[in-house]
């Protein structure tokens, strides 16, 4: 395959005669391979099934989010958010409410805060069954991916349950929330609970034992503490490689200062270091949920007060001028934060998610730009890669657990 | 909400003044967020001073922002966080238009994708930075769409206007 067939300018590093005098083979995976899970594609050059070089190609998935914020007002932006990473949708709500609630320095009230937190964490359970069943069916393991996907259907049910939409629910918005738990909500999430929390020990059993899985994944795909470091890895590829650092508990968010959870650590940095970090995080999902329930009550306020930034309920507009007045304020214009600027990072299931939102005193936001965590890991793709198998790539991807929607944006 | 202890920010500020002179503009605080603005002849030195001789030796974070009216055009930020003591800080700089900045890839390796995309996105071009091609939009596009003078409904010559 020769170089000039890939139109553009994402070639091999080597030049053709380099290429001619090794043997290397210039190999194009993607964009449409099912393991690049997303739209990525990747010129490997091969010295036979050696990966010599790897140079990522991104951009397919690229809508222009931070560009289509700058004429969005702020609640209008919320929307564009559920779209970057597409498996979890309610952290990234969180991450732009909490950075927008920071820019206008409103208060939240307590209950909302620990929805917040229980929703962030069904978000991750869902996340990572999506992670756990592909990266499965990558590896050869079939039915990891049916049972895995059966779980995550629990959980988007839930999520349709409070916000009548699966995926894209935009139900955690700056002030508060959308709407309040509905009815028996929370009995459904202990269910929920009961149910997946055998699963989890069931997928180890299926595959922390299994001899291909152990074969596939130890020792594949090594990142160093030093290489996530410096090449901006967060989440559970960091800390599988000893980088101990969540920002849930080093920098609290929502209401996790009141949570009592462990952080896992590995220090192989190996595919099945990432693996067992995102097992042992479930079982701390699970952990966190369960006490959420006993915390939030199952109504209540579930929204902020403040006028300013959430509409007033409808039963005030038909009673106060006022209301109505805020009511089309809100509707018409929308908010305008004084100007300044935020950085607020949430811990999203694959990493550290942070949106930098600069405000010049109007309605809409003047930059947003997200720090998005697949950005990072796919750029590190070239460094862990070096020497590996083409087989190997595949399970690499997949441990690394990117969405190329929150890497394009 | 808890008062943002200024001393250590204070602290980092005499070090930077110390080190750099008047090419250390000075120092921000906006709800809770240190922001250090330093020249940008000094970026490089700058962020490896944060990486090197403190604890801010992780970069989170590279964004620029543009203000199409002023002169400089551009502001370029870094988040550096120290994991030892869960405290982060801002650096900043202003880039007037074509004016290149310093890359930071000798820093952080990782910065390199950061600075392409900020050059295919702004068109702010990193100097020294090894492999400065556009990133996200596709080799042979034109303009940089998120400059504030780049129609939103995108470019003029698009068939989908």
């Amino acid at each position: 395959m020769s170089q000039t067939m890939i139109t553009g300018d994402i070639v091999s590093r080597f030049t053709q005669e380099q290429l001619d005098q090794n043997g290397y083979t210039v190999m194009n995976m993607g964009p449409q391979h099912p393991s690049t899970h997303g739209v990525l594609r990747l010129v490997l050059t091969l010295d036979g099934e050696r990966v010599v070089d790897c140079v990522p190609d991104i951009g397919f998935l690229h809508t222009g989010i931070e560009k289509t914020a700058e004429v969005k007002t702020y609640n209008q932006a919320l929307t564009l958010t559920d779209r970057m990473d597409y498996l979890a949708p309610l952290s990234n709500n969180l991450g732009y409410s909490l950075a927008v609630e920071k820019l206008l320095g409103v208060n939240i009230p307590e209950r909302v805060s620990h929805i917040r937190v229980m929703l962030a964490e069904l978000q991750r359970i869902s996340s990572h069954m999506v992670w756990l069943g592909t990266s499965g069916l990558d590896a050869g393991a079939m039915s990891m991916f049916l049972y895995c996907f059966q779980d995550r259907e629990r959980v988007l049910d839930l999520f349709e349950n409070i916000s009548g939409v699966r995926m894209m629910t935009s139900f955690i918005m700056p002030g508060g929330l959308m709407a309040d738990l509905t009815e028996g909500f929370l009995d459904k999430v202990k269910e929920f609970l009961d149910y997946f929390e055998p699963h989890i020990e069931m997928y180890h059993g299926l595959l922390t034992g299994n001899s291909i899985w152990l074969n596939r994944t130890k020792k594949v795909g090594v990142l160093s503490a030093e290489q996530a470091k410096d090449y901006l890895c967060t989440g559970p590829v960091a800390r599988a490689s000893g980088v101990d650092w969540d920002i849930r508990r080093d920098f609290p968010y929502a209401a996790y200062a009141d949570y009592d959870f462990k952080v896992p650590v590995l220090t192989e940095g190996d595919s099945f270091a990432r693996y067992m970090v995102r097992m042992a995080e479930l079982d701390e999902s699970v952990k966190i949920v369960r006490q959420c329930l006993t915390k939030i009550s199952p109504s209540g306020v579930y929204r902020t007060d403040d006028r300013k930034v959430v509409a007033p309920p409808k039963w005030e507009i038909a009673r106060s001028m006022e209301s109505l007045i805020h009511h089309f304020k809100l509707f018409t214009e929308g908010y305008a934060p004084t100007p300044g600027e935020v950085f607020q990072r949430v811990e999203s299931p694959r990493g550290e998610l942070a949106f930098h939102i600069t405000s010049d005193g109007s309605n809409r936001p003047y930059r947003m730009h997200v720090r998005t965590p697949s950005f990072p890991h796919v750029q590190v793709m070239p460094v862990i890669l070096q020497g590996h198998l083409l087989a190997d790539v595949v399970v690499v991807l997949a441990s690394v657990d990117f969405v190329l929607g929150d890497v394009d944006r | 909400m808890p008062q943002l202890d200024l001393q250590p920010a204070r602290a980092l500020a005499r070090l930077l003044a110390d080190r750099f002179g008047d090419k250390f503009l000075g120092l921000r605080e906006d709800r809770e967020e240190i922001t250090y603005w330093v020249d940008s002849s000094v970026w490089a030195d700058a962020a490896g001073f944060l990486k090197f001789e403190t604890d801010f030796s992780v970069l989170e974070d590279l964004n620029a922002v543009d203000y199409p009216e002023r002169n400089p055009r551009f502001d370029l930020a870094i988040i550096c966080l120290s994991m030892k003591d869960h405290s982060w800080v801002r650096l900043k700089t202003m880039l007037a238009e074509d004016q290149p900045a310093d890359t930071l890839e000798r820093v952080w390796p990782g910065a390199q994708w950061y600075e392409r995309e900020m050059w295919d996105l702004f068109g702010i071009p990193f100097q020294g930075n090894s492999d400065l091609r556009r990133l996200l939009l596709p080799a042979d596009y034109q303009g940089h769409p998120l400059r504030k003078d780049y129609p939103v409904t995108g470019p003029p010559q698009s068939a989908y206007r």
